[in-house]
């Protein structure tokens, strides 16, 4: 860890995230870059040790590590997401670790709706299996630009340069489905460290780089739409004080593009037009604000602006409609979906009501394959949908942006959030 | 001209935007919210956040102070002055009363700690000012339990938390929905680990109690954990007071936050000193200690 208070503020940020099964050394892989990395403290690590001593466990357990609840450590499994945080001199990282079964579609999906990147471990014994191409498929459906494939356990195929290339050249086959821009190959062995943190002298044949070296130098300058102009308002500051008598900021995040003062916005849905009077933050006028930054803003116009409205350029409009194509992913176990349902659309900051109009097909997570004949859309089920709104929102496609072109459903009478989904169109 | 054109936040710059986002949810999807203050670095840290949130306005909601009665006089002091400085509504909800009323029993036997009896101050001070959100400065990185635990946490009406049954949280779209009598904590610091906040700390200049650096106290050694003398503390046989120079990692109620031995007077040497310890900050806490899954059972039960 960096403790040169320069260096650390030079420091940026990648969030990966990891799925997997008890048995192919996920918990291993992770204890090690945390170990390595200086993450796991000294106390944490005797009660670890401890738990695995009592559980009767033949090694240090490393997955009582992240298995925090008591049914977790009760039952040995995994069932939601835990974030896991290590720092290099280079990036501080944030770890979002699932269960790999197919019963865990959800917080697979849910760890990778915020990841620059996924890893995907695979057994070299046993090459590509429908798990491997479960998360490949959740990666490239949420759109993460970089998997980092491990082919692990090659202490268990004598280093062989031969099966690493077998093992590749069958994921790449599976992979061209996929629609993921960068894939890297990297053989390991998370139990001996081999091209975790350090170079593997057991396979001089491989010339790329270690795990950590690619997770610290990954290109993520890409991760944000800095294009199209999208400022969802979020609160109106209204100070009513005797100095700010009659200031009306703007606040919100930056969901693409950049803005400045001087620039000619369009407010939606209203479309008034206005010019930025300023950028601002607490210690004054900002040049400009781009994404992912939380800002406020003043116009020039005084116009009526809430909550839920979007501030955008004026050249370059979102899409506004009341009918939305999406992949939907169903989350509830209570409630399957309802065609012709009703249901609250949480989209950026606005919330509008919609109806489920109707449920194109479900795709099979493991083969992407169309399923036509099965209509009904359970828990961890994917679906294409249509939906109509109450009123128009404002939207880019989650293609081109992850932030305005995602969004949630809320089921009214639970108050639960029963999907996620991604815009098409 | 921009004299940059990569567009790239820091990682610290990228914590900051998330939370001030968080913060701005709860003002926009909550009817009445409170920032949950214990006058500790990170609770600190939520003030200036949340100062940077609304600014110019004022915080659209009150500290709340669960006050154990055990506190270290110096927090107290510094809790007065920050809500002064901020131009803050300051609510307390002591442990105090409600042991006078009879609604906790003061814990007996060697190690009696406050810190269990926080839940019904802490719950009582929710349901009489029918508060709906709570802002909190926990991190998931303090506790196992706190890394499954979502932004916004979900609490029924008895104030329980239900690990098992959590609302997915994706993108940074987040569900505050609930019924009549039921409340949200809210964690806009999930994702910092204990170097962030004192890096932020440092690079905005945050003023702490003096209790976080090095200074004399007169301290017993216990179970490897080293608490302050004070009045509540009682020595046993074979224990007897020291004293040297402590300072301490986190602040909470004086019978159970340790210390440690360090000679650490700035920040500048507090980071050095984070960034070598081999030990996590809650590992000198006594009532984490009590059990595995500590702090889940008293999370279920109401607690932060």
């Amino acid at each position: 860890m960096s403790t040169d208070t320069k260096g650390y503020l030079d420091m940026d940020l990648l969030r990966f995230t990891t799925a997997g099964s008890v048995d192919d050394g996920k918990s291993t892989l992770i204890g090690r870059l945390l170990y390595d990395c200086k993450s796991i403290f000294e106390d944490q690590w005797e009660a670890v040790e401890q738990s695995s001593k009592q559980r009767g466990d033949e090694n240090v357990n490393l997955a009582l590590l992240t298995d925090g609840l008591r049914s977790e450590r009760e039952q040995g499994i995994t069932i939601d997401v835990a974030y896991r945080y290590f720092a290099t001199p280079k990036r501080k990282f944030i770890i979002a670790d699932t269960p790999g079964h197919i019963q865990y579609t959800r917080n697979m999906v849910t760890g990778a709706s915020t990841a620059n990147l996924a890893i995907i471990l695979i057994d070299a014994r046993n090459g590509v299996i429908e798990q491997t191409c479960r998360h490949s498929f959740i990666a490239s459906l949420l759109q993460i630009q970089h998997i980092v494939v491990c082919v692990n356990k090659m202490d268990l195929v004598d280093w062989s340069e031969d099966q690493f290339n077998k093992v590749v050249s069958q994921y790449k086959e599976f992979a061209s489905r996929l629609d993921v821009p960068h894939i890297d190959f990297i053989p390991i062995s998370a139990l001996l460290g081999d091209n975790v943190v350090d170079r593997s002298e057991n396979m001089d044949w491989y010339k790329g780089s270690p795990l950590l070296y690619t997770l610290e130098n990954v290109y993520i300058g890409n991760e944000h739409n800095h294009v199209d102009a999208r400022f969802p308002v979020q609160w109106v500051i209204r100070p009513h004080s005797d100095e700010y008598h009659d200031f009306r900021g703007y606040a919100g995040r930056v969901a693409g593009g950049v803005f400045k003062q001087g620039d000619a916005v369009t407010v939606l849905p209203s479309g008034f037009q206005s010019k930025i009077k300023r950028v601002h933050d607490i210690n004054g006028d900002l040049e400009e604000a781009f994404a992912p930054m939380s800002v406020a803003l003043t116009l020039e116009d005084e116009i009526d602006i809430s909550r839920g409205n979007m501030i955008v350029k004026q050249n370059n409009p979102p899409e506004s409609s009341q009918q939305i194509e999406a992949m939907l992913v169903w989350f509830s176990s209570q409630s399957d979906l309802e065609e012709r349902g009703r249901y609250t659309i949480r989209h950026t900051t606005n919330e509008v009501k919609c109806l489920m109009k109707e449920m194109k097909y479900k795709v099979d997570i493991n083969t992407l394959h169309k399923v036509e004949n099965d209509r009904k859309v359970k828990l961890n089920d994917i679906a294409r949908v249509s939906l109509q709104t109450s009123a128009p929102i404002h939207f880019d496609r989650y293609r081109r942006n992850r932030v305005t072109g995602s969004f949630v459903l809320v089921d009214e009478q639970t108050n639960n959030t029963v999907a996620a989904g991604m815009i098409i169109s | 001209m921009s004299e940059h054109n990569n567009y790239q936040l820091t990682h610290l710059q990228q914590l900051e935007a998330e939370s001030i986002f968080i913060m701005r949810e709860v003002a926009a999807q909550f009817g009445k919210p409170a920032l949950l203050f214990s006058g500790g670095k990170d609770s600190i840290v939520m003030v200036r956040l949340a100062q940077k949130a609304f600014w110019p306005a004022k915080l659209p909601f009150p500290l709340v102070h669960v006050d154990t009665g055990h506190n270290f006089n110096e927090t107290i002091q510094f809790r007065d002055d920050l809500v002064k400085d901020v131009g803050g509504d300051l609510v307390v909800a002591s442990v105090q009363e409600e042991i006078d009323a009879g609604r906790a029993k003061e814990e007996s036997g060697l190690n009696p700690s406050r810190n269990r009896l926080q839940i019904p101050a802490l719950l009582n001070v929710i349901e009489k000012n029918s508060y709906d959100a709570c802002l909190g400065g926990a991190r998931r990185d303090e506790e196992k339990a706190r890394a499954k635990e979502r932004f916004f946490s979900h609490r029924n009406s008895f104030g329980e938390w239900d690990p098992k049954n959590q609302r997915p949280e994706l993108w940074n779209l987040f569900n505050g929905k609930m019924d009549f009598g039921e409340h949200f904590r809210i964690f806009p610091l999930s994702n910092w680990t204990e170097m962030d906040v004192w890096q932020y700390i440092k690079l905005e200049d945050i003023s702490l109690p003096s209790i976080y650096f090095s200074h004399n106290r007169e301290f017993v050694r216990r179970n490897s954990i080293l608490l302050g003398k004070c009045e509540h503390i009682t020595l046993l046989d074979d224990e007897k007071w020291e004293s040297g120079k402590v300072r301490c990692r986190t602040v909470g109620d004086m019978t159970c936050t340790g210390m440690v031995e360090s000679v650490a007077n700035n920040i500048d040497d507090i980071i050095e000193e984070v960034a070598a310890a081999r030990q996590t900050e809650r590992g000198g806490r006594a009532d984490d200690k009590r059990s595995e899954t500590a702090m889940e059972d008293r999370k279920k039960e109401g607690y932060f």
